[in-house]
């Protein structure tokens, strides 16, 4: 039985926390979010994928390292730590999304790219963020319709779109789509409305086609790894002030009253991992109860990150009502996280309908 | 990750499997015949290497290797074929592993032996009225008269009170040394006219715990573990020996499948309460933590199966499975409606309905407070496991 991290999994996760953390540090990222800023940061980016992390879960054959999705959870989790900007979630998904296709074609044309970074991929799920909600139409190998909030759509080049009953189909950016950059509250993760007009695309799954709920599962899993880094953080950032904030003459650490309340933000913290870990270990062995798993880990780890930013602002008193002090940031991507693909209420929701009850 | 206990352990499960079938077949044995047909078939199953494995052969037990996968494959199997574990208590679970790690070899002798047949039942003797959290403030005095000691004052909160007939206890016997130096860890027989023992009922309306009155009780000047003053520390020896399993999440696990079970015997609105959306909404909110806890659980015993430090996780159990319990409790008494309005028959007592939640509603209570209070549970959390620094009251510099 293993059910810890092994010290390749260690390495692995503070080789992408140290590479984020050097590409995009504390200056570079409070310019990120001032108001105006991109929705990429290539710096970061090519970091990212100098570590290899566009192909850790994409075959061999492709040019990945063929690692499975508990890796690219692990590896997630430190993107959360570090607020990585950009589509990168998106983009590792959508690589996912053409590895378990079948097109070989599309295969040979796209995964290389993706697993090099080269080529930058997003979604545009649309609807309410369930395969059973999506949309955009695709008739004749054209698109029509909107998807609300696509995370770095500027930058992409290929848009895996959601479309209606359920399917996934990949179109270039170009001809036939309109983006419109939204003013979003997550600076870090910047979106736009995208409007497909007969934009060419090619079918990558049909309507309810199985891997269809397997992707949005994985997609599930990994939200909840950038909640649960973004949660620590949250944490780690409240309990180093704690140490070195002195108020009446001591650091405000000692104070039982706070003590206890980062203790409680603790408890919310470091129990969810082995929860994200069985998510991922289900996905990838493909246990009977994956799909609940996924829901139940997203719904609970979305809430939790919630809370703890928000107990991690009052943790601080004033400066963590401040824009500039760190701490918006996660505060602001805790709540893009428990709306991203759908709210935890829905996803609890899911899960007792899968249990049966 | 692998949840997987490897083809070794399956080859060791198989052997228990085809032991518990040929030797635990009490089905027709009742009473003394009973009693005697499990005591002999514990001391099978030690000779087998299945029971009291952190016990020494020469004192009653089977001296195994540390290996915590066999120890949670024989707990599994005799859990699942309903044959008896070790007589557990606080004898086993605590004043063997003390009297191995800081006894002399002839209290080992004395004491041990009769502990594992269940002869000796131990009471734990360390709260006092007033102690609380800061149990090292213990009164009870000992003093060495001749070449017994004798001892007056009083303990409380003792679990398995009834049936003790012997008492580990903290004991003031250096008035003068400072707080903590001051106290041994002393033994005592509890068949004695200066000991009087009382139940204590509790808010649950039952009375598992009692308090213990001195009166000049006495015990023999070589029944003290370790040295004069320094029972505060023997009293932190702790079970090492295949420590981690994963009982708690199932204890956790049972308790949230009966949850599930009461929603769907309930009604709401003329429908089965599980129907109801927000019904749904508040069990799955629960199991989320109920499953942090249970892959919590899994992450502490393959660690320990890795011989590696628990860490920050280790400290949060505890915590974690009181206030998971009491969301359970909760929400049980929000489902049996006006059942809560009446007051449960005792356990094990025929006609038990909803009402027999009660018993957990209001029990969960103890685990807030027992073995160290959720207010103690948050300050080891903050300065063991997140480097908070010390209350200046409780030894912080």
């Amino acid at each position: 039985m293993q059910f810890h991290l092994s010290e390749e999994q260690a390495a692995i996760q503070e080789a992408v926390r140290g590479t984020l953390e050097d590409s995009f540090g504390a200056e570079r990222r409070q310019r990120h979010v001032d108001d105006g800023g991109p929705d990429f940061d290539a710096e970061s980016w090519n970091g990212m994928m100098a570590l290899g992390l566009g192909g850790l879960i994409l075959p061999e054959a492709a040019g990945g390292s063929g690692l499975g999705l508990l890796d690219l959870a692990l590896s997630v989790e430190m993107l959360g730590y570090g607020a990585a900007p950009g589509p990168l979630v998106p983009h590792l998904l959508t690589g996912l999304a053409l590895s378990l296709s079948d097109d070989a074609a599309l295969k040979g044309r796209w995964l290389g790219a993706l697993a090099s970074g080269e080529t930058v991929a997003t979604l545009a799920l649309g609807g309410g963020w369930l395969p059973e909600s999506w949309d955009v139409t695709l008739t004749g190998g054209a698109l029509t319709g909107r998807v609300g909030h696509v995370v770095g759509a500027s930058a992409a080049r290929l848009l895996l779109v959601g479309t209606a009953g359920g399917g996934l189909a990949l179109a270039e950016s170009g001809e036939g789509m309109a983006i419109a950059p939204l003013d979003s509250s997550d600076r870090t993760r910047r979106a736009a409305a995208v409007t497909f007009d007969g934009a060419k695309a090619t079918q990558v799954f049909a309507p309810g086609h199985p891997r269809v709920a397997r992707l949005f599962d994985a997609a599930l899993i990994l939200s909840a790894a950038e909640a649960l880094g973004g949660a620590q953080r949250s944490l780690d950032i409240s309990v180093d002030y704690a140490r070195e904030r002195e108020q009446f003459g001591q650091p405000i650490g000692r104070f039982q009253a706070l003590k206890h309340q980062l203790a409680t933000m603790a408890l919310e913290v470091e129990p969810a991992r082995a929860l994200l870990w069985y998510a991922g270990y289900a996905w990838d062995s493909d246990q009977p109860d994956a799909r609940r798993a996924a829901a139940l880990a997203k719904a609970h780890i979305a809430d939790r990150f919630v809370s703890v930013a928000r107990a991690a602002v009052a943790a601080h008193g004033g400066i963590g009502y401040t824009w500039e002090y760190p701490l918006s940031i996660w505060l602001r991507r805790s709540l893009a996280d428990r709306a991203t693909y759908g709210a935890p209420s829905v996803h609890r929701a899911r899960a007792a309908d899968l249990a049966a009850w | 990750m692998d949840l997987s206990y490897g083809k070794e352990a399956e080859a060791f499960r198989a052997n228990v499997r085809d032991f518990l079938a040929q030797r635990w077949r009490p089905a027709s044995l009742r009473g003394s015949e009973l009693k005697s047909y499990i005591r002999d078939f514990r001391r099978d199953a030690t000779d087998e290497g299945y029971l009291y494995r952190g016990v020494p052969r020469r004192f009653g037990g089977s001296e195994q290797p540390v290996d915590v996968v066999c120890a949670q494959v024989i707990r599994e199997e005799f859990g699942r074929a309903r044959a008896p574990m070790e007589i557990y208590g606080n004898g086993m679970s605590m004043l063997v592993p003390t009297l191995l790690d800081r006894g002399t070899e002839e209290q080992r002798e004395r004491f041990i032996r009769p502990t594992i047949a269940g002869d000796y039942v131990w009471g734990q003797g360390y709260s006092e009225p007033g102690t609380g959290s800061d149990l090292a403030s213990v009164h009870t005095r000992g003093e060495l008269v001749g070449d017994e000691w004798v001892i007056n004052g009083q303990k409380i909160w003792t679990s398995d009170g009834a049936r003790a007939t012997h008492m580990f206890a903290l004991i003031r016997t250096e008035p003068d040394a400072g707080k903590h130096d001051g106290i041994s860890y002393l033994l005592l027989d509890l068949d004695q006219p200066g000991v009087t023992r009382r139940p204590i009922r509790q808010i649950t309306g039952g009375a598992d715990f009692y308090e213990f009155f001195f009166e000049d009780a006495r015990a023999p000047a070589d029944w003290i573990v370790g040295a004069r003053g320094e029972g505060w520390a023997v009293s932190r020896t702790t079970l090492k020996h295949e420590r981690a399993s994963i009982g708690s999440a199932e204890t956790l696990g049972r308790q949230f499948r009966k949850l599930v079970e009461l929603a769907r015997e309930v009604e709401r609105n003329g429908r089965p309460a599980i129907e109801d959306p927000q019904v749904r909404q508040a069990l799955t909110r629960i199991e989320g933590w109920v499953l942090s806890h249970r892959y919590s659980s899994y992450r502490l015993f393959s660690l320990a199966a890795a011989d590696e430090e628990p860490g920050l996780i280790g400290l949060m159990m505890k915590l974690l499975l009181t206030e998971t319990g009491h969301d359970i409790a909760l929400a049980a008494q929000e489902l049996i409606g006006d059942h809560a309005l009446v007051e449960p028959a005792g356990a094990g007592t025929q006609d038990r309905g909803p009402e027999k939640w009660l018993d957990l509603i209001m029990g969960t209570l103890g685990n807030s407070i027992a073995g160290g209070t959720t207010n103690i549970q948050r300050n080891i959390i903050g300065e063991r496991g997140l480097g908070l620094p010390r209350d200046l009251a409780m030894g912080g510099q």
